[in-house]
């Protein structure tokens, strides 16, 4: 399964952090402190994968892939193929990138809650359930839609209660 | 900012992330946020906060725990939150909570009832929201108060719903298997899905149930087999499509679950051949997705039953990973060819020279994905090779942990494979002066104890010179600064022990090369004991032979000042030393028989049956029953390992020390000779002593073989003569037997018969080959059957013509030099050089690739183009197959039918066919 989901930026501060087991905020912390120490240390033209051990406990390892200025990163355990989260990665920026269009760092801080809202059509528990960017667009379409005509509704009615009210 | 939508954040927060990204360092970062932490605690406890605000409150909440803050003053707003009626509210609740809380945090209590509330909802999103925070926060206590809704959703008509509430399902047995396992069934019938999606998510827990149980679902093989058969041929909808490859995921999934069902079932891989091949066949390894199926395809071949032809297609895909230029693609073609070693180790030669390129990359990972295969493949034949990359790997890294699992593989290969004795010497001591204190102490011992008992069939002057070379090879090292504690024991000890044996050194120089260890470590108690020690054995050996002793004053000054020390034990040692040199030759022959760490000692009436009469008229004036030493001390033996060597000098011998010894574990680091305390009945003693060791040994190496993996007993049958104490055990004989096939085999090697056809290959890289993959087991040429299609009348022609060259003889390695052993690897291998053998042979073989490749092709299009006909067949049979369990009998048919049909006009259906895996499954 998916242990854990992180977007880190290049000077090391978490960007999005979801771990499917529930893991205490210091270890989180940690865990992202260490994490970065490694990937920061990444030459070039290496593979993305990167095997636990030490860093992230035993039948663990990570795959991450740097875009721009932030680094993706998936920790998973055997049960997971390294490509295929490889491009599992490669899925999330597609969609990220369908949601706002030339997506950037500060796209990602200020639509915290719409990055969580992506994961959660695609990861469950720590499994992937769908890799179909249309259907995950559509879902969070629909989901960022009501949000907004519901919000636009309250607004609408507390407006006309402070007017007749 | 036109881009947030519905998602759209106040000036405050927006401030909030730019001073956060601008801080210059984290003290400052901790400012702004403890600030802002402050601020919220304020705000957030206002009445009458408007929703959008709040909102944005739990959302900085949030954001501020990412950053490692504690925000647990907001916990229970974000609860509150998810009461709300607003959709907007209630998400941006559950999203708190399920970031916020663990599953057994009190606050869960005041959530359940408002999941159970949502999960009834008819709007189908707050169904999803609530259904995302059950995977989160429901524990085995509350799954009953949600478990049935769950079920109920699982037939929701949005598939959205049905998918997550599969997954919470998965959820719910994975942290309690108990509490779903009547609902296993439901797994099995969302396979049927109409939407593609819920089966893929299906795949997830059915996954995990056929990992603890595989034969219970033995009759869903047709099913997934049939169900990937149709990914792969594109009968998905387009949407599923990522980078024009079907449903990858979704076929990566399937693949581990047949890999799984496969698994040593002859009957069910035989179903999955054709779809295996198929798919190797079409993938595309362009992409870097059509290279993941590849790899899983890999995977599931290597653990199926074997079939030739698929194992073949294997090996030639690895081939192409390993081609690559990408590190991610050769990284797991290494992991695909460790797997496919398994099968068949011979497969490995094919790929030596890019084995040889990722072990020589700068890709750490890639590096140790590759050490890794080589520890899988190491034999007898190419042990020096290997374990020198991996010594000279291990130098070079600064990471404790992987460097201390390096070195333990060294000593378990070195141990297990070492192609001769000095190597084995050379090996170790290189493992101890890098990473020393890193290798479990129990590795030293076993050194020392094989350095004593030597390796040779009883023969001497090997031994004698085996020592000689090591007491030489110390005496060069022992200089170096910062050697770690335990190498410089076994130093002391071997010097001690065998310093002055071949009449090279003179005990005044092995003195006071002691001596000198003794003071560059004068913080180390345990290393202080061991020069003394040692010391005091070379005194007497040289005494006993008759020779004038002159102490050097050095070590005079350095007795004196142990004599004062804080330690004990040392204080003892330095007494004992005096009292010890102070004998005449006679009596110093008898206390400290040369070279006698091991002697067998011959047994003097060994029941003592002359004292049988006085016994038995004790017994009958009422005295106790004698126990033995063995009886009475096992428990503490036990429990108390350390400490034994001491245990057993005590009771039998005179004391004249101090009843509790303050540092016992300095007194067991010693090897047994070390702790003499006796002064009389050496004999005897030291007869009990033997007896007394074999149940420690024994559980030593037991204790060895689990922790560290280290074949203790191995290694001593390989070359030691069988101890006194040791051939009793029926285990070690065990080993001893296994060891010796082992190495029986491993002397018949022949040299590479296959190899890829390169240009232009450094010299240098090519004999790293050689010695690397030049040797294969007769055992792989038995194998070979199963696997090499292609070139196996080469190998079985070479196999001939190299018989006669095979037993390779390892000329003698010059202990002295470091840098020999590949030099010496190669040597062999110069005196039958495989490539230059070979060279003939690799037309042969490009020819067999070839002509065997169209060979291939024909029968893969042969059955694709039958599989038409097959088809009905193959569908016919799994209907059969599943009959028990379908009820729409005509229903199936039909659908077969039109199957059958679309695939005969050649058509792929564009659009979604809903009935898809219903018909299938019934």
């Amino acid at each position: 399964m998916i242990r854990a989901m992180l977007v880190i930026n290049n000077q090391g501060k978490s960007r999005l952090a979801k771990f499917y087991n529930y893991t205490p905020v210091e270890q989180q912390q940690q865990l992202i402190r260490s994490i970065y120490s490694v990937l920061c240390l990444q030459p070039e033209n290496v593979s993305n994968f990167i095997e636990g051990g030490l860093l992230l406990g035993p039948d663990s390892r990570l795959v991450y892939k740097l875009f721009a200025t932030l680094y993706f990163v998936f920790v998973f355990d055997s049960s997971e193929n390294e490509l295929a989260m490889f491009d599992l990665i490669q899925v999330y920026v597609e969609i990220l990138e369908k949601c706002f269009s030339n997506v950037c760092e500060l796209d990602i801080v200020l639509n915290y809650g719409k990055m969580h809202t992506i994961l959660d059509e695609m990861i469950v528990g720590g499994q992937v359930v769908e890799t179909n960017s249309d259907i995950v667009m559509k879902a969070v379409e629909e989901i960022s839609k009501l949000e907004t005509t519901t919000a636009g509704a309250k607004l609408i009615s507390k407006s006309a209660s402070l007017l007749w009210g | 900012m036109g881009s947030q939508g519905g998602f759209g954040q106040s000036k405050e927060f927006l401030d909030l992330v730019k001073s956060i990204g601008e801080s210059r360092s984290k003290a400052e970062e901790d400012r702004i946020v403890l600030r802002e932490i402050e601020t919220l605690r304020r705000r957030i406890t206002e009445p009458d906060i408007p929703k959008r605000k709040m909102k944005e409150y739990i959302i900085r909440l949030v954001y501020i725990e990412m950053l490692g803050h504690d925000a647990s003053f907001g916990y229970i707003h974000a609860v509150k939150m998810t009461h709300d009626d607003s959709l907007l509210l209630k998400r941006t609740g559950y999203l708190a909570v399920t970031l916020f809380l663990n599953e057994d945090h009190d606050l869960i209590i005041l959530i359940v009832n408002t999941i159970q509330k949502d999960l009834k909802s008819d709007n189908f999103l707050v169904v999803c929201a609530a259904l995302n925070a059950v995977c989160k926060l429901i524990n085995d206590e509350t799954i009953p108060a949600v478990l049935q809704q769950v079920v109920e959703l699982l037939y929701h008509p949005k598939e959205a719903v049905r998918k997550k509430a599969v997954m919470a399902l998965h959820r719910f047995y994975q942290r309690s298997p108990s509490s779903v396992t009547h609902l296993v069934t439901n797994f099995r019938k969302k396979l049927c899905d109409n939407d593609p999606g819920v089966m893929g998510a299906t795949l997830c827990p059915l996954f995990d149930l056929i990992m603890i149980d595989v034969n219970s679902h033995k009759d869903l093989v047709g099913s997934f087999v049939s169900i990937l058969k149709q990914v792969a041929e594109r009968r998905l909808p387009k949407s599923y499509d990522y980078h024009q490859t079907p449903a990858p995921f979704i076929q990566i999934k399937l693949l581990k679950i047949l890999a799984l069902l496969g698994s040593g079932d002859k009957q069910s891989s035989e179903q999955m051949y054709t779809i295996i091949g198929d798919i190797m066949r079409r993938s595309d390894t362009t992409s870097n997705i059509g290279n993941a199926i590849l790899y899983e395809c890999i995977c599931c071949v290597s653990s199926i039953h074997p079939s030739p032809k698929l194992f073949g297609a294997a090996a030639d895909a690895i081939a192409k990973l390993l081609k690559s230029d990408v590190h991610n693609l050769r990284y797991m073609g290494i992991d695909a060819l460790g797997r496919l070693i398994r099968i068949n180790p011979e497969v490995a030669e094919q790929h030596q020279l890019a084995v040889i390129d990722c072990l020589e990359d700068p890709d750490d990972t890639l590096k140790r994905k590759t050490f890794e295969l080589l520890y899988k493949m190491t034999k007898s034949s190419n042990v020096e090779v290997i374990v020198d990359r991996m010594i000279e790997y291990m130098i070079s890294i600064n990471d404790n942990h992987y460097k201390t699992e390096i070195a333990s593989r060294c000593v378990e290969l070195a141990e297990q494979f070492a192609p001769s004795n000095r190597w084995f010497i050379q090996t170790m001591n290189k493992v101890f002066q890098h990473a020393g204190d890193l290798v479990n102490p129990k590795v030293a011992h076993n050194l020392m104890r094989l350095i004593a008992e030597g390796f040779g069939e009883d023969d001497d002057t090997a031994d004698s010179q085996l020592r000689s070379s090591a007491v030489e090879s110390y005496l060069r090292i022992m200089g170096e600064p910062k050697l770690p504690s335990t190498f410089l024991q076994v130093i002391c000890w071997v010097l001690g022990e065998y310093g002055t044996a071949d009449g090279k050194y003179s005990a005044s120089y092995i003195g006071g090369k002691l001596c000198d260890v003794a003071e560059a470590h004068s913080s180390d108690d345990t290393v202080k004991a061991y020069a003394v020690t040692a010391l005091m054995k070379v005194c007497s050996y040289e005494k006993a032979a008759g020779r004038k002793l002159d102490m050097l004053s050095e070590c005079q000054s350095l007795i004196e000042s142990l004599s004062a020390s804080h330690s004990t034990d040392l204080q003892q040692r330095a007494y004992e030393l005096k009292a010890i040199i102070s004998l005449d030759g006679i009596a110093m022959e008898n206390i400290m028989p040369l070279d006698a760490s091991c002697e067998d000692i011959e047994v003097i009436d060994k029941s003592l049956s002359f004292l049988n009469s006085y016994v038995q008229k004790s017994l009958e004036e009422g005295a106790k029953p004698y126990l033995t030493e063995h009886e009475r001390s096992r428990t503490r033996n036990i429990s108390n390992f350390r400490n034994h060597d001491h245990h057993d000098a005590s009771t039998h011998s005179l004391r004249f020390e101090a009843y509790e010894v303050p540092k016992p574990v300095i007194s067991a680091r010693l090897p047994p000779t070390a702790s003499l305390t006796e002064l009389a009945a050496v004999r005897e003693q030291s007869y009990q002593r033997e007896v007394h060791r074999s149940p420690s040994v024994g559980s030593l190496s037991d204790k060895g073989s689990q922790e560290l993996r280290l074949r203790l007993d191995g290694v001593q049958k390989k070359w030691g003569r069988p101890t006194y104490s040791s051939a009793a055990s029926p285990s070690t004989s065990d080993s001893e037997s296994h060891t010796v096939n082992g190495t029986g085999k491993g002397k018949s090697f022949e040299p590479s018969s296959r190899r890829q056809p390169e240009v232009e290959i450094p010299e240098e890289k090519q004999k790293l080959a050689a010695s690397l993959f030049g040797g294969t087991t007769s055992k792989s040429e038995k194998k070979q059957s199963g696997g090499g299609i292609k070139g196996s009348k080469a190998t079985r022609s070479t196999a001939d013509q190299t018989r006669a060259t095979t037993a390779v003889v390892h000329p003698p390695v010059d202990l002295l030099d470091f840098g020999e052993p590949s030099g010496a690897a190669s040597g062999s291998s110069s005196t039958v050089d495989p490539f230059k053998q070979l060279e003939g042979l690799v037309d042969t073989n490009q020819y067999s690739n070839v002509s065997k490749d169209p060979d291939l092709l024909s029968l893969y299009s042969d059955a694709a183009s039958t599989s038409g006909q097959n088809q009905n067949q193959e569908t016919g049979n799994l209907s059969h197959g599943s009959g028990n369990r379908t009820t729409k009998g005509p229903n199936l048919k039909d659908a077969l039918g039109k199957d059958a049909l679309v695939r005969q006009m050649g058509v792929t259906p564009a659009t979604q066919n809903p009935n898809l895996f219903k018909d299938l499954l019934g």
